[in-house]
């Protein structure tokens, strides 16, 4: 490690702290500017003027704006994210298994996704425009094409009905055993993957074939190095920065993004979570959920750029 | 004949070409080239661009860039005829039997491994040694080919070390499998000229201490008469002349290989300098960030009407800088510019379009100086407009007038840049900044990328055009030869100072300061043994100390 590589990546951690506050600010504001007001959806249109003066005085409703976001800032830095208002629970306690369980979703679906994604890129390049690149391109292009929804039931109707190998359900408790784990998320999981498979494949292939017009690659076919081996050692690790970027935004997707797949396998992760408490206007949730949404995408994207960084061997070995 | 390292019967290499709007269609690029290489000889390939030596170069790799490939005759390599050898023999001899040294070492190395772990892959990729013994091996290259701290070179990553140290580590990485043929694919005309004669004589070394075979490939005479034992002369894809070095220099029969020995063979009177100078520029210093280093320091130079200043100096001496201080692109730190007699505005926005119109350029690269979209007409024709308003009838009268001084005909008026050849290109350049009428052009490094008896001619049309239009130059170049050829004053910079200043005989002529010795005693000459003279006084010269 050197000086310039560290303060590249502070500055990066920096700036990811502030984009996160700034993105705070606004979904603080966001909720604020919404029509309705809290105490009222609480006790309903039936309360009499003095309970709801009592309750804004108790909520503190009526202090400004400005105090009541440190508050809420405050809170969020103990790991309290509030009351949800439908039902009375604590936010963070409800949250948090479902957090767990979108993210173990999530990671396994990373875990066999983007190395698949990379691998099918290095072929599609070492047999650029012969058939397999066609057949790769061709059917993660298909994949891409289709909704979630629709690829979602077709698993189903073929792994779960016709096949009867997996559970149409994915239904995980606490306690659950890992191997039937692996079974429940194992459609959702393949769903997800078809959806992000074609961005990735194609951002590798497209900044590997980049790369392919170098000098050093030429020197590299002129050392009597092998198709593949050339891709992989001589072209892969110059075009990590651009495939870095796409699979982070794709991994963000992946927690961000997979509402729909929760649905239709009834996975109890965070967007399901979400949906039913956007439909309560329940807003501390709302902005519990956002505001976890953002520091995964902004989280996601400082790993890109410190990877991009790291890859560059000009920074990381100055002269 | 079995004993040759390398015979190459009938060779035929065609391309698909793929104009845009047409079909696809074979042109033959190099046909009918025999030759034959015995091991442990060096043969140079010579010709300018387009003379298919790189072509011919890389046919005993099996090797054809983009769309070129062997489509006829053979290349035998030790008795084998690769030609027949499919895929995989060829991976099993490039790299074992025949390496390659590229023109540019800074774009071949992989700029993500360090040195050592490409210079060695090869030996280990084709199981010739284990890796200590092939980073030994490597180590003692390094140290045969004069590379600083040898033990630790491979340690570093391609950004970490100079042009020529790359360009040496290139050698070592083709002489470590040690194989029987290495191509040198120009591997010294990116270098400045005080490094080519270092890396030249330690490839020599190489060469004659390993044993092994070579052909050379270079579009300079001077610099394959170092180390070629025999050259052929290639032009069109067709053999010239082909025989042994010294007859080839000392005496070629054909009339391009002499025309190629005798180039620049310009005479230039050269011309004494005004009392007033057209252009001063005074104690300019200048750097191109505030915080960053100084470009130039404390430099002054003076031009006169009608002549021509050589700026001359190797890649981050300064000198084009100094034409960008001079146009006003970068505003210096200190110092002012005199021009025509008034004080011209250090930046460019405060100079009035007759200043503007007074100072035009002429630039290295005429391709993209160019808009390719513009027709000839277009673009010797805008200035016209420009700045003196001519439009219609008018100003096409003048187009072909100066089409007609740069000694091209009225067919190439409504011709784009991409239909024009790299000396065409470059004359439509001189034709638009003439077409301002300038009293000074700046000329930055305008001949380095053309071919040299190409160059040759445009250098004899500026002469021509300086005595008609009594146009100043200031001239950018690192090639002495041509400062010789062109020049009344010269200034030579190094390091963004200015260590050598006068008329062109007070410069070129001795007692030397070290530096501008160093600079002139590194030219390669067109003669024999000329590197291992240069090489010789300089040790003399430096056990004197």
């Amino acid at each position: 490690m050197n000086t310039i590589v560290v303060k590249l990546i502070a500055q990066r951690l920096a700036l990811g702290i502030l984009l996160l506050l700034a993105v705070s600010v606004l979904i603080f504001a966001g909720t604020q500017i919404l029509p309705g007001d809290v105490a009222q959806s609480i006790l309903g249109q039936s309360a009499t003027p003095e309970a709801l003066a009592n309750l804004r005085r108790e909520m503190g409703l009526n202090d400004p704006a400005w105090q009541r976001y440190l508050s809420w800032l405050g809170g969020l830095l103990q790991g309290d994210l509030g009351t949800a208002l439908s039902n009375g629970q604590d936010i963070a306690d409800s949250l948090g298994g479902r957090v767990a369980n979108t993210f173990f979703l999530a990671f396994w679906t990373a875990v066999v996704a983007v190395p698949l994604a990379i691998l099918l890129g290095l072929v599609a390049v070492r047999y650029q425009n012969r058939w397999p690149d066609k057949v790769i391109s061709g059917s993660t292009l298909t994949a891409i094409s289709l909704p979630e929804f629709f690829i979602g039931y077709l698993l189903i109707y073929l792994f779960a009905v016709k096949l009867g190998w997996l559970p149409s359900v994915s239904t995980v408790y606490d306690g659950m055993p890992f191997i039937d784990r692996m079974r429940a998320i194992a459609l959702p999981g393949a769903t997800l993957t078809l959806i992000i498979l074609a961005h990735m494949m194609r951002m590798t292939r497209a900044a590997i074939l980049n790369v392919m017009q170098s000098a050093y690659i030429e020197t590299a076919e002129l050392k009597g190095l092998g198709g593949l081996k050339i891709i992989w050692r001589h072209a892969f690790p110059n075009s990590v920065a651009p495939v870095v970027n796409v699979v982070m935004l794709n991994l963000a997707f992946l927690v961000v993004g997979v509402v729909v797949v929760e649905v239709i396998f009834v996975y109890p992760g965070m967007g399901q979570y979400l949906i039913d408490h956007v439909a309560k206007r329940d807003v501390p949730v709302v902005q519990a959920c956002g505001l976890i949404f953002a520091a995964v995408y902004i989280g996601l994207n400082i790993v890109a750029d410190v990877v991009s960084i790291l890859s560059n061997p000009r920074l990381r070995h100055p002269k | 004949m079995a004993d040759n390292l390398l015979d190459i019967h009938n060779l035929k290499i065609e391309a698909t070409v793929r104009p845009p709007g047409e079909k696809p269609r074979d042109i033959t690029i190099v046909e009918d080239i025999n030759l034959s290489l015995e091991k442990g000889k060096v043969l140079g390939l010579i010709g300018e661009s387009g003379a298919g030596k790189s072509t011919i170069g890389l046919s005993p790799a099996g090797y054809g860039r983009g769309g070129v490939r062997i489509t006829g005759g053979e290349v035998r390599v030790n008795g084998r005829d690769i030609l027949q050898s499919g895929a995989r023999g060829l991976r099993q001899l490039r790299g074992k039997e025949v390496c390659y040294v590229a023109q540019s070492a800074a774009a071949a190395f992989n700029p993500a491994h360090r040195l050592m772990d490409q210079v060695i892959e090869t030996t280990l990729e084709h199981k010739l040694a284990t890796r200590e013994e092939a980073e030994a091996r490597a180590v003692a290259l390094f140290r045969t080919l004069g590379l600083p701290d040898p033990e630790h070179f491979g340690d570093r990553y391609p950004h970490q070390v100079s042009g020529g140290q790359l360009q040496r580590a290139m050698t070592a990485m083709a002489l470590c499998p040690q194989p029987d043929l290495i191509i040198f694919d120009e591997p010294t005309t990116a270098l400045d000229v005080t490094t080519q004669i270092d890396v030249l004589a330690a490839i020599k070394d190489a060469i004659r201490e390993t044993g092994v075979g070579a052909l050379y490939i270079t579009h300079d005479l001077a610099v394959v008469a170092q180390i070629a034992d025999e050259i052929m002369v290639l032009r069109d894809g067709a053999m010239v002349e082909y025989g042994e070095t010294r007859q080839i220099i000392e005496s070629p029969q054909q009339p391009y290989t002499q025309a190629l020995v005798s180039v620049r063979s310009i005479q230039h009177r050269q011309q004494t300098p005004a009392e007033s100078p057209l252009l001063s520029a005074r104690n300019i210093t200048a750097a191109y960030a505030t915080g960053l280093p100084d470009v130039l320091s404390d430099v002054s130079i003076g031009l006169s009407e009608g002549q021509t200043l050589a700026v001359v100096g190797e890649s981050g001496s300064g000198k084009s800088t100094l034409a960008r201080v001079i146009t006003g692109l970068l505003p210096p730190r200190e110092g002012d510019i005199e021009f025509d007699g008034r004080t011209l505005s250090a930046a460019l926005k405060g100079r009035s379009k007759e200043d503007r119109r007074q100072l035009q350029m002429i630039y290295q690269m005429a391709d993209v100086a160019m808009n390719p979209r513009h027709t000839v007409a277009t673009i010797i024709g805008r200035p016209l407009t420009f700045y003196f308003g001519l439009r219609g009838e008018a100003r096409r009268k003048r187009v072909l007038e100066l089409l007609d001084e740069i000694e091209m005909g009225p067919e190439f008026y409504d011709r784009y840049p991409a239909e024009l050849s790299g000396g065409q290109k470059q004359r439509v350049c001189i034709a638009r900044a003439l077409a301002a009428e300038p009293k000074l052009i700046i000329c930055d490094e305008v001949t380095s990328a053309l071919d040299p008896l190409v160059a040759d001619g445009i250098l004899k049309l500026l002469l021509r055009l300086q005595q008609t239009e009594k146009v100043a130059y200031l001239f950018i170049t690192h090639d002495l030869a041509t400062v010789k050829a062109i020049a009344d004053s010269i200034a030579v910079m190094y390091q963004g100072r200015v260590v050598r200043y006068g008329t062109k005989s007070e410069v070129l002529t001795p007692p030397f300061d070290d530096y501008t010795d160093l600079l002139l005693s590194s030219v390669p000459q067109m003669k024999v043994g000329w590197l291992e003279e240069a090489i010789d006084s300089r040790r003399m010269a430096s056990q004197g100390h």
